[in-house]
């Protein structure tokens, strides 16, 4: 019962999606489509990102983080957290459970909402992609601008947490 | 994706090889915390399904492309907010909107947008930070798109 309830409105979409099938209604089957080419995207790479996310919780010492990410790092911890955003692909909202581990292992605020921003805007399987549709001069320039933006948001989001007993949850 | 198969599976090997034990306990973690946000993310991909479904690539090519400047950035800025348009079908689409006209400062807005502001994804995010900040993060961004689609005017 309890199952049902966390799961109604999945089951209401998906019964909705069948009844456009079964009623050949276009518009209802068009959005199923869509849903199913998004599913289809998370359904592999988000279960396997949290693997790696446990993994990462259970070896990794916090200490080691901390002292390279955390309150004390300076400009080397901030290029760290970019470097590590730039590695990695996905839609933004797979950066946020590692954003939890980074904070649990003793990332600083800054550093978290720094590694979101270059995420979702700079990570470099989707700047080559962006260079082959885009040219490579639209590219660059938007990296060179986009990066010192980002790095003072996260000085805005430090300052503005500073006081808020900030703290980012497990799901 | 097949680089993340394969970097999973070499560190569950390696993993298992140093202490099955612990590895068992990160796997549990990990996949616990993946089905705790299961069924937001179903009700979020359900949203971006219908809402891909409501403002398709030519509405998008219609508002963006007849306008220009600050105006422009604003509507670039509004789409970019509310669509999750994934970026292999996301890029094709700009390099259209470039041939028909929209500027290059325009489109940087509405990538940016795109990636670093998401009002559907707002559910799922609030999960991890809450709701006022990531309400907060979203809006910093949504001014921090414009901030460079204006710097990009400059430069380009």
């Amino acid at each position: 019962m309890k199952l049902l309830k966390k799961y109604i409105f999945p089951i209401l979409f998906l019964a909705f999606v069948g009844l456009s099938y079964a009623f050949d209604f276009a518009s209802g089957k068009q959005i199923g489509l869509n849903f199913w080419m998004f599913f289809k995207e998370m359904i592999l790479f988000l279960p396997l990102m949290f693997i790696l996310i446990g993994l990462f919780d259970v070896w990794v010492p916090r200490e080691k983080i901390e002292k390279h990410i955390g309150r004390e790092s300076g400009w080397k911890g901030t290029g760290l957290v970019i470097l590590l955003a730039m590695l990695q692909a996905g839609p933004l909202y797979g950066a946020f459970p590692f954003a939890y581990i980074l904070w649990k292992k003793g990332c600083n605020i800054r550093n978290i909402f720094i590694y979101l921003g270059a995420f979702a805007t700079i990570k470099i399987p989707m700047i080559t992609f962006e260079i082959g549709f885009l040219g490579l001069k639209f590219s660059l320039l938007r990296t060179l601008i986009t990066l010192p933006v980002f790095i003072l948001t996260g000085y805005i989001m430090e300052w503005y947490l500073k006081d808020k007993n900030f703290e980012v949850k497990q799901p | 994706m097949q680089l993340l198969i394969i970097i999973t599976a070499c560190c569950l090997l390696v993993s298992v090889v140093a202490n099955a034990r612990k590895t068992w306990i990160g796997v549990k973690k990990g996949l616990t915390m993946f089905l705790n946000l299961l069924p937001i993310l179903l009700l979020m991909l359900a949203l971006v399904s219908i809402v891909l479904f409501l403002i398709p690539n030519e509405t998008l090519i219609k508002y963006m492309g007849k306008s220009s400047g600050i105006e422009g950035w604003l509507i670039a800025a509004f789409l970019g907010s509310i669509a999750l348009i994934p970026g292999f079908i996301a890029y094709p689409l700009c390099s259209v909107l470039i041939k028909s006209g929209v500027a290059y400062a325009t489109i940087a807005v509405f990538i940016t947008t795109l990636m670093m502001v998401g009002i559907i994804t707002l559910p799922v995010e609030a999960k991890f930070f809450g709701w006022k900040t990531s309400i907060v993060r979203n809006a910093l961004s949504f001014f921090a798109a414009l901030f460079i689609g204006f710097l990009m005017m400059i430069f380009l």
